[in-house]
This record gives C-alpha cells, structure tokens and sequence, in this order.
C-alpha cells in the first residue's frame, strides 16, 4: 500500500514538472552560471583557458594564404578585430547562396571552398574549430542578437519543434531537461539552460574544443536516439532557436565546461 | 604548429617572486586506449617540461600518463635579471618544441 501511494505521488510529483515550459527571459543565465568557481575562473583568465590555444591557432590560420585563390582570411576581411566584431553573435544567419540557415562554422568552411578555393574543410577539425574559435572570440562580451530576419522564422520554428520533440529510447526531448528541470542535477552535472553562448568550447571531460554539433549529439547518444550527422540542418535550426532564446546573454567563446 | 601559451609578467622589480604559467596543445595520449578499431593507440606523451632563465634550468618536471591533455604548469621563480626565459616540452616521439618570453627587471 505505501509503496503503491509513493508511486502515485511520484507520478504528480513528474506530471508537476512536466508543465514548467520556456524558461522566463529574467532567469535566463549562461551555463558558466552553473559551473564550479575553479572552473569559472579558469574560463575567465586567458592563460589558463586551454580553449584560446585554438584562439591561437585560429589567429595564425587567418593570415595564412589558403586555397588556389593565394587569398587568406585576412585578404579579404582584413582585421579580425574590427572585421568580425559581432559577427559571432548574430549567427545562425540566412545564406541565399547556401540555400538557407547556415551556422558559423559552416560560413567558414563555404568561404573557404569558394572564396579560397581550398578543400571544405571538416567539420570538427582542428582547422575549422580554431578559425571558429578566433571568429568567435572577436564577439566575446557582446549580447547575442538573433538577426530580425524572417527568412529565419521557419527555422527558429522548426528548431523549437525539435527541442521539444520527445526521441530515443529513453523517450526524452532536450526541453524535458533543459526547459523542465534546468536547476536540478543529473548524474551529479548541473541541468543547464541550453543557452549555446560560449561554443565553440573546451570541455574538460573532452580534454579539446568542441562544437555545439558535437554537444547535442552527445545528449542524442544519451538518451539512445541516433544523432544527427555533423552539419545537418536539424542542428542548424536547433541552434538558431536556442540562440533566439538566448537574446542578450554575453557570447563567451572560447567557454569552458567541466 | 606549435600552440603555447606562455604568461610571464613583462617587468619585475630586482627580487621580486614572480608567477609563471605555461600551457602547451599535446593530446598526451596514454598508451592505455583502443582505437576505433581495436588497436591500442601508442603512448605519446610530453616527458618532460623545462623552464630556463638566460640559460640556467630553475623549473623542470617529468611528466606522467594520468597528466590531462593540453597540460598547465604553474610555478613561481625569483626575477634576477632582465632576460629570456625559454621554455621546453620534450616528448615520446623525441619532439622538442620550445617557445621563449623576455622579462625586464629593473
């Protein structure tokens, strides 16, 4: 009987919070929020964030000609400081050319295609990840600002659908964390609010920079539903509505995450 | 390419202790783990890290598997003249990469 009445207050206790929604935009806050202060710290000073080695990286990268074209980043968009400044903060944006929403990295890796004639770069590489990385840093401090471009609007829907799509095995959507519990525990790591500010990012237990790709395929592993592959639209318009969400949240690139 | 990333205060007093930090990109790999294809991955790890002021060696360690990637070292030495601090990362595969900072003391 009293095992019965522990299931029945169990089940309200997940009917409660089931019905929590979209987190309200006065309690939105960065995922560096959640973290330890030694890892907040380390993410705050430079010369102990082993992300801006990619920083580094991606520096060199730029100035150094690529591609049958002889051009390098630079060539064209001259000093990244001024050139890229806020660049990083406006992304997902719409790309005629591309055929529709298109994420950084995937802005990158076309430019170098066409505009350096040099092979695609993939994604996830060192390469790629550190041109991402030097972009993204160039924006570091300024509010996210999803362009107001309604040729966005089918992607931010369709990404919110997603986000809230119950998958896998385990029958979970992202917003079944990230929406209904995000000041809870799992596993012993804090809940976060999905908000992609510091990608791409260092993560400890990756010991290397990853993307926000390569973070959400590790929740669809998680909750055993078969990922997405690397630069499928899914996860560009998955991004383009958390990035929407996260309106006015500093960019933090290059983030650390425990 | 060599990525390091060196922190050394640019002016010191004569005497004074000074933080140096140091962080170099290595994957550090342990020769415990399998590739995707069963085949143990060979171990590759920085063996030794050395730091020399003009010179003469004041910081060196020996360096382990259970080290992380991308290793840290943080340590402190005292700043006794203007000059070059070179540091060192030698590892198992015999590669040396070095990067250098100057201070100047007054």
């Amino acid at each position: 009987m009293n095992g019965l009445r522990a299931l029945i207050v169990c089940g309200a206790a997940l009917a409660g919070t089931a019905l929590a929604g979209e987190i309200p935009s006065t309690e939105r806050r960065s995922g560096a929020a959640f973290m330890a202060p030694e890892t907040q710290a380390m993410q705050a000073d430079d010369s102990e964030n082993p992300g801006m080695l990619w920083v580094l990286q991606g520096e060199r990268l730029w100035s150094e000609p690529a591609g049958s074209s002889g051009k390098s980043c630079a060539s064209c968009h001259g000093e990244a400081s001024a050139s890229m400044r806020g660049v990083a903060a406006r992304y997902p944006a719409s790309d005629v050319a591309a055929g529709g929403t298109i994420d950084l990295a995937g802005r990158i890796a076309l430019c170098q295609r066409d505009k350096q004639g040099a092979p695609e770069p993939a994604r996830e590489s060192d390469e790629l990840l550190a041109l991402t990385a030097f972009v993204g840093h160039q924006s570091r401090g300024l509010p996210v600002a999803p362009p107001d471009d309604p040729r966005l609007a089918s992607s931010r829907a369709n990404g919110k659908r997603l986000f809230e799509a119950r998958m896998g095995q385990l029958d979970l959507a992202c917003a079944s964390c990230h929406d209904d519990n995000w000041d809870k525990k799992l596993g012993g790591s804090a809940i976060t609010q999905a908000h992609p500010t510091a990608y791409p990012l260092y993560r400890l237990e990756w010991q290397a920079l990853g993307s926000l790709q390569r973070r959400m395929r590790n929740c669809m592993i998680g909750v055993r539903a078969e990922p997405f592959a690397y630069g499928a639209p899914e996860f560009v318009d998955i991004e383009a509505y958390l990035m929407s969400r996260a309106a006015g949240l500093p960019v933090e690139t290059p983030g650390v995450r425990p | 390419m060599t990525r390091a990333l060196i922190n050394v205060p640019k002016t010191a007093k004569r005497g004074d202790v000074i933080e140096i930090r140091a962080m170099i990109a290595h994957p550090m790999e342990t020769g415990y783990r399998m590739g995707p294809n069963g085949v143990a991955i060979p171990r590759n790890i920085i063996k030794r890290f050395a730091c020399a002021y003009d010179g003469a060696e004041v910081f060196a360690a020996d360096f382990f598997p259970a080290m992380s990637a991308n290793p840290f070292v943080a340590f402190s030495t005292v700043a006794t003249s203007s000059g070059t601090l070179t540091f060192s990362w030698t590892d198992d595969a015999g590669n040396t990469e070095t990067a250098t900072a100057e201070i100047a003391v007054g």
